[in-house]
């Protein structure tokens, strides 16, 4: 069990946008009832919104060994279709406004405007002993590839970020991120850890409600990604008089120097706790924070490994770095690190693939204090509002969907280029992106080129499309 | 450019739609007016008219047609 909801009884474990509160033993009861209707275990699809429906799916999966896989419920719906298609889910959770959606399925139980819908599926594949959740990993590109998460992966990291953050049962998170990200995710479920009550609203920094809530409710945290921060300097947040907000976490990407600093400064001037983070799904969700006292002398850093885990930096004939300020690939190691990842339905069966060591894909430093900075990445990726797009698995949409086109994907975080020989797809191009990824169309730029620049060997040569995206 | 022109120029340039779409428009009434996209319209029309919006002006920004009520108060006429 990760969470002890009996030891809270009566705290308000969610506040709802209107005001409305469900305490941890109403939890626990709702929760109890959804699983009553649910044979044993088995895999659901759990359609996710920041309400409480979706939470209430979440930890009476998780409590009662039933493994959900967190899905946006905004997905779109071919993606939604193949990816139940690949995995077989027994049963749906989904917000019940969609149920009509799903015309096969039976509806069997409802709940705080969620449905537990019966699909035609029964345990079709097995399940290993210790899978606890799935998430997705590289954004939502439709990829079926998912992160494999035990029960151990989450309680240690839960924990882990429950102390360094130092949470109580007073504080007050609102979201500001999806709860199937893991970001989002890890945020709920520390406070619930430690018998916080956390403030769900599906309303954006960018709505006059969200801020209302914030302000109703006594929002003491949020997070945010790289782009949530450039949206709160937009909004000339630092003007803001906000009394109860106590801390704000940084996560998703790094966050540019300056605003690194602008935030750190205005919290160590307004006495609140600026503290960014590192992490990926693979990780269940943290690795890596900077402790808020050390937030500005440390500006640009990742911070320091999280309590239970380590860090090596390896260089690439894998020999470890001992020295300050020299770059390797970042190494973790902890109880958190994922079981691996499945790609297809029987590879739910598969057992710990990693144990408790994640390559991160990241090149990072290590300054002689002993704070790590990340300087680079071994594959190819960007980070897009927070969300990890893989670059060659957009190639490999577009090779699909645009087959007479000659395209190579790079950029950097929060733009991604698009490089084509065709230059009235355009317009084309950029919808499709946006379809299938989820991602504003304004993420994507689509630069004309007379030709590919590749390699005799066929490969494309992206340092010479470097010059676009580098300026 | 008349100013209702510059302004309808922005929403079409924001969201990638065409004039017809404009009238409803709603926060969110359509996939690429989230808050990524309600960033670069407010920027779009930041720039257009060389105002600075209020962090409150920003935020209670929810419609096509609010929008103009809005803007009023940076004394352009629609």
């Amino acid at each position: 069990m990760i969470w002890n909801f009996e030891t809270f009884g009566s705290n308000p474990a969610v506040i709802n946008q209107n005001g409305t509160t469900v305490s941890y033993a109403d939890l626990l009861f709702a929760s109890d009832r959804v699983a009553q209707h649910i044979p044993g275990r088995c895999l659901v699809f759990n359609l996710c919104a920041n309400e409480t429906g979706s939470l209430l799916g979440y930890v009476s999966f998780l409590n009662n060994r039933i493994v959900p896989f967190l899905v946006e419920a905004g997905l779109d719906s071919a993606l939604l279709a193949s990816l139940l298609d690949t995995y077989r889910p027994d049963f749906i959770w989904c917000p019940s406004r969609m149920a009509s959606g799903f015309k096969s399925f039976r509806p069997i139980y409802h709940d705080f405007a969620y449905s537990l819908l019966k699909t035609p599926y029964n345990n079709e594949y097995p399940l290993y002993e210790h899978l606890a959740l799935l998430l997705t990993t590289s954004g939502s590109t439709g990829s079926p590839k998912l992160v494999r998460l035990s029960y151990e992966n989450i309680q240690s990291n839960t924990s882990s970020i429950a102390r360094y953050l130092n949470l109580s049962k007073t504080q007050r998170p609102i979201t500001t991120l999806p709860m199937s990200y893991t970001y989002g995710l890890s945020i709920i479920n520390a406070h619930l850890y430690v018998g916080a009550a956390v403030i769900l609203t599906d309303k954006t920094l960018m709505q006059k409600a969200f801020w209302q809530q914030l302000k109703a409710f006594e929002a003491t945290s949020f997070g945010g990604v790289p782009y949530t921060y450039e949206m709160l300097d937009k909004l000339r947040f630092f003007r803001m008089d906000l009394p109860a907000l106590q801390t704000m976490t940084q996560a998703g990407g790094k966050l540019s120097p300056e605003l690194h600093k602008k935030f750190a400064e205005y919290a160590l001037a307004n006495g609140k706790n600026f503290i960014v983070m590192y992490g990926q799904t693979e990780a269940t969700a943290r690795m890596a924070y900077l402790p808020g006292e050390k937030t500005l002398e440390k500006c640009g850093s990742m911070g320091i490994v999280i309590p239970g885990g380590c860090f090596s930096l390896i260089e690439d004939d894998g020999k470890e770095i001992d020295g300050p300020d020299m770059a390797g690939e970042l190494v973790y190691k902890g109880k958190n690190v994922s079981l691996g990842y499945a790609r297809c339905g029987e590879d739910l069966s598969l057992g710990d693939e990693r144990n408790g060591v994640l390559v991160t894909g990241d090149i990072a430093k290590r300054d002689a204090d002993g704070y790590y900075y990340v300087v680079g990445r071994k594959k190819r990726f960007l980070k897009i509002f927070g969300t990890r797009i893989n670059l060659d698995e957009v190639e490999r949409m577009m090779k699909t969907a645009f087959p007479d086109v000659d395209s190579a994907c790079a950029g950097k975080d929060d733009l991604m280029f698009v490089f084509l020989t065709d230059d009235t797809l355009h317009d084309s191009v950029r919808r499709f992106l946006a379809q299938k990824t989820g991602l504003h169309f304004s993420a994507f730029r689509c630069q004309a080129v007379s030709q590919i620049p590749k390699t005799d060997a066929g490969k494309t040569l992206y340092k010479d499309l470097a010059r676009y995206y580098e300026a | 450019m008349t100013n209702i022109e510059k302004y309808n120029k922005v929403f079409i340039e924001s969201f990638a739609i065409t004039e017809s779409d404009l009238k409803s428009l709603e926060y969110q009434s359509i996939e690429q007016w989230d808050s990524v996209g309600h960033m670069s319209l407010i920027a779009g029309l930041e720039d257009e008219f060389e105002i600075m919006m209020d962090t409150d002006d920003i935020i209670d920004f929810s419609s096509y047609v609010k929008g103009k009520k809005i803007l009023a108060k940076y004394d352009l006429e629609f």
